[in-house]
């Protein structure tokens, strides 16, 4: 496993890139982190229109949703595979197509992450910001998406920890990432099949498994200080102010 | 249509061992434990395609020829693949399960305990009983992801719906109608799944939780 390492780490770390393409485990760093990136605007977008009351925008995000939840991510890979060309009347790389794929695909799931952070918040929070004349956008973009980006950070983190098992699915469309090379090299020893897929096991376990534990450390600290704050507002409300959250929180910041 | 037995097989292999895993967990010995949460680690933190490569091309080598030529007499690929989506599977199945079994109070495994029930007793009459009511929504969650990731056998050439797409668009050209009729039918069943299980979760909702 080691001489596989020592001989082939160029071409599973980057591919054939001073040669050819870049590839191999920088390519499914660089395909998770866009297509996350990319998703995340279009799905606090999905978001808003899943909860909004007009049904304009309501219906059509949680039909396209259902419909992209509804269906395995490879045969969302074949439909961007074969129709996005037609679309745009050219052709595209596989990377482009696995991108186009993910932010897709990508989009509707942490829609549902962010609508769940925004459903958890209590309602008094968007009246309160209201009855303190704040308009729509201004209540979302200053009281309610903090708190509910905030909160869902590790389902964020995990989320992004399934893009990087996702990009995976590359292999089936030629994607030169890091399953890829794992392939090729194991085309090129032919006998040692159990050391290259246990490497490549290794390495995707390595990468996920440190983002896993730090969304766990991200989830246990936020829990920690949302106890602090819930202790911190059982002695306001005996004042008999009970609706005094936003000092609280400042007050919390400035204490962790 | 082999995505559904591969669907079957599979969710059946996974409960059974999530179940399994979950027990053996919460037992409180160190070692179960620590066992236990490798299985999981593994499973949730390695791409569902290597975990089938590593079925199907890796560790068939440990095997004598023998043995390899007599398991791809019964459809090999089939067989491997089950074996690897059930054991992903099982990971979440028992992680489900698990906070399933956390959500009841102690008193009650004690006072099992107290009546005169053995640990698998109690487990079985009360504790498993109350928890996987609590898991069912999530169960439901991880059956649907199950049946999409059953598409993922294609790669080492199960001929289940997604592969009997390519091949069929292979054939006659027509693109659009194959790719279209196959999301159709997953994206149908993976509705019906949702749907069955949001009124399973309904029916199994202990009366009076949230």
């Amino acid at each position: 496993m080691f001489d596989i390492l020592h001989n082939y780490w160029e071409l599973l770390l980057m591919g054939q890139y001073p040669h050819g393409a870049l590839g191999g485990l920088a390519i499914t760093l660089i395909l998770s982190l866009l297509g996350l990136g990319l998703a995340f605007p279009v799905s606090i977008l999905l978001a808003l229109a899943r909860i909004s009351p007009m049904a304009i925008f309501r219906v059509p995000a949680t039909m396209l949703v259902y419909t992209i939840r509804g269906i395995p991510l490879i045969m969302v890979i074949f439909w961007v595979y074969f129709f996005l060309p037609l679309l745009i009347g050219r052709t595209i790389t596989g990377f482009t197509t696995m991108l186009c794929t993910l932010v897709i695909y990508q989009s509707a799931y942490l829609c549902e992450v962010i609508r769940a952070g925004i459903e958890a918040l209590p309602k008094g929070q968007l009246e309160a910001s209201r009855a303190l004349g704040l308009g729509y956008f201004r209540t979302l973009r200053f009281v309610i998406l903090p708190q509910a980006l905030y909160n869902m950070m590790p389902s964020m983190i995990s989320q992004f920890v399934s893009t990087i098992k996702e990009t995976s699915l590359g292999y089936v469309i030629n994607v030169p990432e890091l399953t890829f090379a794992a392939n090729q090299v194991n085309n090129q020893l032919l006998t040692q099949p159990l050391a290259v897929f246990s490497l490549l096991a290794l390495i995707y376990f390595v990468l996920c498994f440190s983002f896993t534990e730090l969304a766990d450390y991200i989830e246990r600290r936020i829990t920690r200080k949302r106890a602090g704050r819930a202790r911190k507002n059982s002695g306001n409300a005996t004042g008999g102010l009970p609706f005094v959250t936003l000092p609280a929180t400042a007050a919390s910041k400035e204490n962790s | 249509m082999l995505t559904l037995e591969l669907t079957v097989a599979s969710w059946l292999l996974a409960m059974v061992l999530g179940t399994v895993l979950a027990t053996l967990r919460m037992s409180g010995r160190r070692s179960a434990k620590a066992v236990v949460s490798a299985f999981v680690a593994y499973h949730r933190n390695v791409p569902m395609l290597v975990q089938i490569m590593m079925w199907y091309f890796a560790l068939p080598s440990l095997l004598s020829d023998e043995m390899q030529m007599w398991i791809n007499q019964f459809n090999g690929e089939f067989l491997y693949s089950v074996i690897a989506i059930g054991l992903c599977m099982a990971a979440y199945v028992s992680e489900d399960i698990r906070s399933g079994l956390r959500a009841i109070p102690h008193g009650q495994f004690e006072a099992s305990r107290a009546l005169g029930l053995s640990y698998i007793g109690s487990m079985r009459f009360v504790i498993l009983p109350q928890a996987m009511r609590i898991a069912v929504p999530p169960l439901i969650n991880h059956t649907v992801l199950l049946f999409k990731n059953t598409s993922l056998a294609m790669a080492i050439g199960v001929a289940e719906l997604t592969y009997a797409t390519r091949q069929l668009e292979n054939y006659t050209f027509r693109t659009f109608e194959a790719y279209l009729i196959a999301s159709l039918g997953y994206l149908a069943l993976s509705l019906a799944l949702m749907g069955a299980g949001a009124l399973l979760s309904r029916h199994y909702k202990i009366p009076g939780s949230r």
